[in-house]
């Protein structure tokens, strides 16, 4: 009494999905990839729309509900596409008692962003982390992957006019 | 996690609220009481569903023990000593009772299960007459696009026997959580309307294991909506005599 | 492998080393790198190639020496020289590129290098005792070969080739340790039971998912000295009878997991993973998951279920994962800093452990020093030691003439102490009753300018983003907590509200169904026992029966 679950083809030819294929491969196509899977998605597209839901949850022969629920649960996947560039603010407790506060209060008044959002241009997301572990460099940000320590508020703004006028 | 099976081979022997009361390894605290007589306040917890452990009304004391422990996830043991009611469990109940009427919105008077509601019968039963934590007020959608059913987040309490029910029954698996915290939400799906659920057989089965009015069926008035359970043990028994 | 090979392996590795007389160890751990360390070392590099000297000194990369807020830090190391001599060794620190010819122009003349040197002899090192980071910043943590020439894996070839699994859990069992994720729970205890659980398939996990703010202590140790936690992994697989581990490690640690899979690499390539370990049956392999931003998942059924592929929300306990762990076998799961004991214990036995601490916390234990302190960094130093010593002696206190107010340790879960407590020595019972708790090791020193209620507020804040929705005291006592904190904050709160948060810590600290909400009003209860009248100052004059008075009233 079983039936047949056809093996879905990937949304588009992007080349990247082989990689996530290559991922659930891996794995043996089990339940347990299906987070594994997921960051694969979300380091190589940016976040993760609904097609790419529906994918890896049919390959993996996961319901709907599950993936949905696993994508909204943890903090690094993200449904809305992300800008260009990222920047990451620490919220850790050495950067809370070193003014990390300050520089969010900075972007949303000087900058218009808050917490999790992206410029109308798309070319900056805005993202907190709860502690970096680099508690020695407080307040820390990571621009676009790269870890800087002791940041203020003037090489938030000169990161920003390098970012959103390039 | 489903609860294992242990063959009936020797009895335990325990106290529940100065009962001594005997029961068969695996049991858990939850149903010993329940077979003595002893009805343990509950929300998440329904026969027939795996244990979930969440709703947290059902703690009990253990002699000897400083935690509180779930009475529908915790096993009995020999010797074990329970107590089921006390002054502090009472408070405790009370607040959580009180926290789910703060979290959402629970108009009685208007809610179509008005009357034949859990919450609102545990609230009685724990002697809730008024809610002294601040409302949380959160925007909330209903979802009326089902043909048959409708899903009102204002007065689900996240218990998710709907999830488990689908899941573990129905085999669909439409019904799932998505978010966390407070922001905790049941969905359809992928966060779909329900109508459009390409999954939902419709069976109803998530209504009538709410115990809220957040499952309902459409058209029904206030204090109209009676949920039907009679299915849940029988579907168990034959499921499990199948699988025999 | 047995131990003649890891011998001869050492003995080489030593040989070798000895024969460049000097080398320029830098520091390549997180906060270094991004200060330039990685530009400072090609530039080195590329200057010795061009000055023909790659014979005479060599660069290397080594993992964190503690001091992470003066980096990029250098030690010249002399070999050749006797390690007692004190020329033999000199530590630098903010060492740049602009640096590096008049760094290279000193550690070959042998002068020492005044204008950047940092000293040595303060107690920041000399009140240190380091078990856990005895290699960190002297190895290579990319060379394994580097790791077996101070002694690594001997330990593990010890307890395969010398002891039955449960005469390792009787060496665990003596030396006294005890989980140092925060719980405290004996790790002897825990293997044993582990060991003892009937299954046929077993579990080791190691939690690397360190996710309280204000701690890097399990991200240095993996960064600077990543084969010591999967060796004590291994070892733990041969004493509770497990073929498999996984080690979850935090997204947000690139550096940690890019180290540790090299690491599993090598210790496939030399043969202390994979199948017939020094010639004995015994299997073991290690798998890497990485967390995707769960603070929840740090709690050991949540942690499963995100190993699982499912949301990383815990159930409750009993059954514990010694006996139901994942997919439902008897899982054995330690943090970081518990495992990267166990090499040392094997290679010394459990008594010289034991000897090191106090009468119930025995050992050392790794903090992770930050906040308003001179120096911002990680430590390690044996259990017992004073608060006051840590903080005014070893962290040479707060900076700029500012007064200490308070130190939180146990993030999230622990509590802020006050001056009045400083002479308390840190060990598990101590934190406790002082309102905090041991934690994982975050130590954060708070100076006069800090509002306690706002920490509190700060800490609840985290605690409500973080909690996973799944009980109801967590999911709305955090909520509402919260809420109420924020009004004290704004002083917009009345006696009322004081009174009700008091109550919801009550009950969200014995109802929730796990360690999250259990902990999550620490932070205020600590707060409100030292810093009452914070709380009592930030309140609005109210009537008899505690309700804010209306504005107009007492215009």
């Amino acid at each position: 009494m079983t039936a047949t679950l056809a093996s879905p083809a990937p949304p588009t030819d992007d080349r990247r999905w082989k990689q996530v294929e290559a991922t659930m491969r891996r794995n043996g196509f089990t339940r347990h990839a299906l987070i594994e899977t997921l960051h694969t998605v979300q380091d190589g597209f940016g976040f993760l729309d609904d097609p790419a839901l529906r994918y890896v949850a049919q390959s993996l022969r996961l319901p709907l509900s599950t993936v949905y629920g696993v994508a909204t649960f943890y903090h690094n996947f993200s449904l809305k596409p992300q800008g260009r560039h990222s920047c990451v603010v620490c919220t850790g407790t050495a950067c809370y008692i070193h003014r990390a506060q300050a520089l969010l209060d900075h972007f949303e008044q000087v900058h218009g962003l808050s917490d999790g959002q992206t410029d109308a241009d798309g070319n900056v997301t805005l993202l907190t982390a709860r502690c970096l572990g680099t508690c020695g460099m407080a307040p820390a940000v990571v621009f676009d992957g790269q870890l800087a320590g002791d940041v203020d508020e003037a090489i938030l703004d000169e990161r920003m006019k390098e970012w959103t006028t390039s | 996690m489903a609860r294992q099976k242990v063959p009936p081979t020797q009895a335990l022997t325990l106290t529940i609220d100065d009962q001594t009361v005997t029961a068969k390894p695996g049991q858990t605290v939850m149903d010993v009481a329940s077979e003595h007589g002893i009805d343990i306040p509950h929300l998440c917890y329904l026969d027939g569903l795996s244990i979930w452990g969440a709703c947290r009304l059902c703690v009990v004391e253990v002699e000897g023990q400083r935690r509180l422990f779930s009475a529908c996830s915790t096993e009995v043991a020999e010797g074990m000593v329970v107590s089921t009611d006390s002054p502090r469990l009472r408070h405790y109940r009370k607040v959580i009772v009180e926290m789910l009427f703060a979290e959402r919105n629970h108009i009685c008077a208007v809610c179509v299960s008005n009357g034949h509601c859990e919450l609102q019968a545990m609230a009685q039963r724990l002697g809730v007459d008024h809610i002294h934590i601040p409302y949380l007020n959160p925007q909330l959608s209903v979802d009326s696009s089902h043909d048959r059913f409708r899903l009102d987040h204002h007065r689900c309490i996240v218990c998710t026997r709907c999830v488990r029910v689908c899941a573990e029954v129905e085999g669909a698996s439409t019904k799932g959580m998505a978010g966390r915290g407070i922001m905790a939400r049941i969905i359809n799906d992928l966060n779909e309307p329900w109508g459009d659920s390409q999954t939902c057989t419709s069976c109803g089965k998530c209504v009538h294991v709410c115990p809220t009015g957040a499952l309902v069926e459409k058209g029904t008035a206030a204090a109209e909506m009676q949920k039907r359970r009679q299915f849940l043990p029988y579907l168990t028994v034959m499921r499990d005599n199948n699988h025999d | 492998m047995n131990t003649e090979t890891l011998e001869e392996m050492a003995a080489k590795e030593r040989a070798a080393a000895s024969e460049i007389p000097v080398r320029l160890n830098v520091c390549a751990s997180t906060s270094c790198l991004s200060r330039g360390a990685d530009e400072l070392t090609k530039t080195l590099n590329k200057q010795l190639r061009t000055a023909k000297q790659t014979k005479q000194c060599k660069v290397r990369s080594v993992g964190c020496m503690g001091l992470c807020a003066k980096g990029p830090m250098v030690e010249i190391e002399c070999p050749a020289k006797p390690a007692d001599d004190p020329e033999s060794r000199q530590l630098l620190r903010g060492v740049t590129v602009e640096d590096a010819d008049e760094l290279l122009e000193h550690a070959m003349s042998g002068r020492k290098f005044e204008r950047l040197d940092w000293p040595t002899d303060t107690p920041f090192f000399t009140r240190q005792h380091r078990i856990v980071l005895e290699n960190s910043g002297l190895i290579d943590p990319e060379r394994i070969e580097d790791y077996i020439a101070r002694g690594g894996y001997a330990g593990l070839v010890k307890a395969l080739t010398e002891y039955t699994p449960s005469q390792v859990i009787d060496e665990v069992a003596r030396s006294g340790l005890r989980g140092r994720g925060g719980g405290g729970f004996p790790t002897g205890i825990k293997w044993a039971t582990v060991a003892k659980s009937d299954g046929d398939r077993k579990y080791v996990i190691c939690n690397a998912d360190e996710g309280d703010p204000g701690a890097f202590m399990d991200r240095s140790v993996l960064d600077s000295d990543p084969h010591r936690v999967l060796e004590g992994m291994i070892t733990a697989g041969y004493a509770v009878g497990a073929s498999h581990a996984y080690i979850y490690v935090r997204g947000e640690y690139p550096l940690a997991i890019l180290r540790l899979k090299r690491a599993i690499n090598q210790a496939k390539r030399i043969g202390v993973l994979g199948t017939n370990l020094c010639d004995t049956p015994f299997a073991f392999d290690v798998e890497i998951r990485l967390g995707a931003g769960a603070f929840v998942c740090g709690e050991e059924t949540a942690l499963i279920a995100s190993i699982e592929g499912r949301r990383g929300t815990p159930r409750p306990r009993p059954p514990y994962p010694a006996s139901y762990g994942l997919w439902g076998k008897p899982t054995l799961i330690n943090n970081v800093e518990t495992f990267a004991n166990i090499p040392w214990i094997m290679r010394h036995g459990g008594d010289a452990l034991a000897a090191i601490g106090t009468e119930r916390s025995k050992g050392t234990k790794v903090f992770a020093l930050a906040g308003t302190i001179v120096n911002n960094g990680l430590i390690e130093v044996p259990m017992g030691i004073t608060l006051r010593e840590i903080v005014e002696e070893i962290g040479e206190g707060v900076p700029d003439g500012k007064a200490f107010k308070a130190v939180q340790t146990g993030g999230p879960s622990g509590g802020c102490i006050p001056a009045e407590h400083l002479d308390m020595p840190v060990d598990y019972e101590s934190l406790v009753k002082a309102g905090s708790i041991m934690g994982s090791g975050g130590m954060v020193v708070m100076d006069e300018t800090s509002n306690m209620v706002d920490v509190a507020r700060f800490f609840m804040e985290f605690c409500k983003d973080e909690s996973c929705g799944k009980c109801i005291p967590c999911r709305v006592g955090t909520s509402v907590m919260l809420d109420l904190l924020e009004k004290l904050c704004k002083k917009e709160a009345a006696p009322r509200d004081l009174e009700l948060l008091k109550e919801l810590c009550d009950v969200v600290r014995s109802t929730s169904l796990c360690g999250l909400g259990q902990t999550a009003p620490n932070p205020v209860l600590s707060t409100l026992r030292y810093f009452e009248d914070e709380y009592e100052s930030a309140l609005q004059p109210a009537d008899e029966h505690g309700y804010a008075l209306p504005v107009l009233q007492h215009t």
